[in-house]
């Protein structure tokens, strides 16, 4: 059984994003969806299944389907962190596959950056987390930072590795008009940039903005008469291997190790036949660390694997082509936007920040503290 | 730390903790040790699991020092929290504390000492050894 070609993105948009003080969670979800649904041409009256994942309020997707006034036949509220989305669209095309629906919408929206709503927060202190708490560690950062120690000292990866590809996924988010952060950047101001949790800098960390995102995923039978190219589901996998850091097997070997050989087996494609890869960017460490259990690079090389601009604008190996949560925008849970930077790259609608011929692309979440993953492989038809 | 704890899962581990132990799980089946104390093994799935105290000896397997606390830290910073293999084999976070001219990186030996959080609570931490 597979679910390759069993479902279709059909429309994607972002809600204002960056700092939107006139605002709530619901507002931005609805505002992405209105856009998503046009570009789709669909109506919300289409729609029969839900996929969300939120941090906020009580029963999250009860309520944004209630104010959407969607009644789902099928619903889905997996929340794995910013990697969720990428469990959706392999769930959705589960649900699709088995006929319980057809037209799936998924939806992220945060303020946090309006409404101070999440920093760094504290630990939860119950049941396994109990054990962590009394020690202080920053959550998510510090968690990110005990990988890159370790990576550092078995692999001898330099602070100025991590520093390439937080300036690649700048170069990338210059070329994007809608893109938070889009004056120049250099490895020394990443260098010189505050130390959050050592090894890791303040620009070794991702954005906090406001924003939201909506995906319509349909049928292959509703593929087929909807405005733009579709855009198929070829592969996806998913795993999760803990909750706090140190539960974690081994710190430099993420679960997308398993979602993304998963991913490629479904698809039939190899690394080398991806035009463009979209990587979570939470942190610098953490898109070094998926390259290398996606399998992009061996272990412990990812540091010259991204070296010498070669993620950036122009290099050969295009990732983050959106300016990444690193530039572009991260309200929080991020992986939405990868699905949504993946589809409008082969859709061939990205200006100056454009892939020539991208006629493939992967999207890879990572949620928690390295905990979740979700690898999904696109293409035109 | 919240009224509901000690629970029915920690509460020997943090009794032990008051008495200065520091103490891990064995799975009689599988042999493996398990950290943090659980009513399952997370290796095998069984559940004849029995109580030991560890040497309190390892070594440091990724630390990183906090420059920007959570709240209740701030004043704290500059600290290392540190991920230890214990050398019974398991792993648990902590604090490296009272490392005063030694270099404090992964691979360094440490040993638990006892003390109180910043609630007040009986806590284990790790300090260096040559
Ligand atoms: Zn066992």
């Amino acid at each position: 059984m597979t679910l390759k070609k069993s479902c279709a993105i059909a429309g994607v948009a972002e809600s204002r994003l960056g700092v939107v003080p006139d605002s709530t969670v619901l507002t931005l979800q609805a505002e992405a969806m209105v856009k998503a649904l046009a570009e789709a041409g669909l109506e919300k009256k289409d729609v029969d299944a839900v996929f969300s994942s939120g941090n906020w309020g009580r029963l999250p997707q009860l309520q944004i389907s209630e104010y959407l006034g969607i009644q789902p036949s099928y619903s889905d509220s997996t929340s794995v962190g910013g990697a969720s989305f990428e469990f959706h669209l392999g769930h959705a095309a589960a649900a699709i596959q088995a006929g319980l629906c057809k037209v799936a919408v998924i939806l992220y929206g945060s303020t946090q950056r309006s409404r101070q709503e999440r920093r760094i927060f504290e630990a939860h202190t119950d049941l396994g987390y109990q054990y962590e708490t009394p020690y202080g560690l920053p959550i998510p950062v510090g968690a990110y930072a005990l990988a890159a120690s370790r990576h550092m000292a078995l692999y001898g990866t330099k602070a100025e590795h991590l520093a390439e590809l937080a300036v690649s996924t700048r170069d990338w988010a210059r070329l994007n008009p809608i893109a938070y952060r889009r004056e120049p950047l250099t490895i020394e101001d990443v260098l010189n940039s505050d130390m959050i949790a050592s090894p890791l800098h303040r620009l070794d960390c991702c954005l906090v903005t406001d924003g939201g995102g909506c995906v319509v995923v349909v049928s292959p039978d509703i593929a087929q008469s909807i405005p733009k190219e579709p855009i198929w589901l070829l592969g996806q996998g998913e795993s999760h291997s803990h909750a706090q850091i140190s539960e974690m097997p081994e710190l430099t070997i993420t679960p997308a190790k398993e979602s993304g050989e998963r991913a490629f087996k479904m698809a039939g494609v190899k690394h080398g036949d991806l035009d463009v890869v979209e990587i979570y960017d939470s942190f610098t460490i953490t898109v070094l660390l998926t390259l290398e259990s996606l399998g992009f690079c061996k272990p412990g090389t990812s540091g010259e694997f991204v070296s010498n601009g070669r993620t950036g604008p122009g290099g050969e190996f295009p990732l983050n082509t959106n300016g990444g949560g690193l530039s572009y925008c991260h309200p929080g849970q991020y992986g939405i936007f990868l699905l949504i930077e993946s589809v409008r790259q082969l859709r061939n609608e990205c200006g100056e920040r454009q892939v020539p011929n991208a006629t493939l692309a992967m999207a890879s979440g990572t949620g928690g503290v390295l905990s979740s993953s979700s690898t999904c492989i696109l293409g035109l038809d | 730390m919240s009224d509901e704890l000690p629970d029915p899962d920690s509460s020997h581990y943090w009794e032990g903790i008051s008495n200065s132990e520091l103490r891990y799980q064995l799975c009689n089946s599988c042999k493996k040790s398990i950290f943090y104390p659980r009513s399952i093994c997370p290796t095998c799935g069984g559940n004849d699991i029995s109580w030991q105290v560890s040497s309190g000896l390892g070594e440091i397997y990724a630390c990183s020092t906090i420059y920007r606390a959570p709240p209740k830290y701030k004043d704290k910073v500059p600290y290392i929290v540190a991920l230890i293999d214990l050398n019974e084999g398991f792993r648990m976070m902590s604090e490296i504390i009272d490392f005063e001219g030694q270099v404090v990186s992964v691979g360094k030996r440490v040993q638990v000492t006892f003390r109180d959080d910043i609630d007040g609570k009986p806590t284990p931490y790790f300090t260096t050894i040559d």
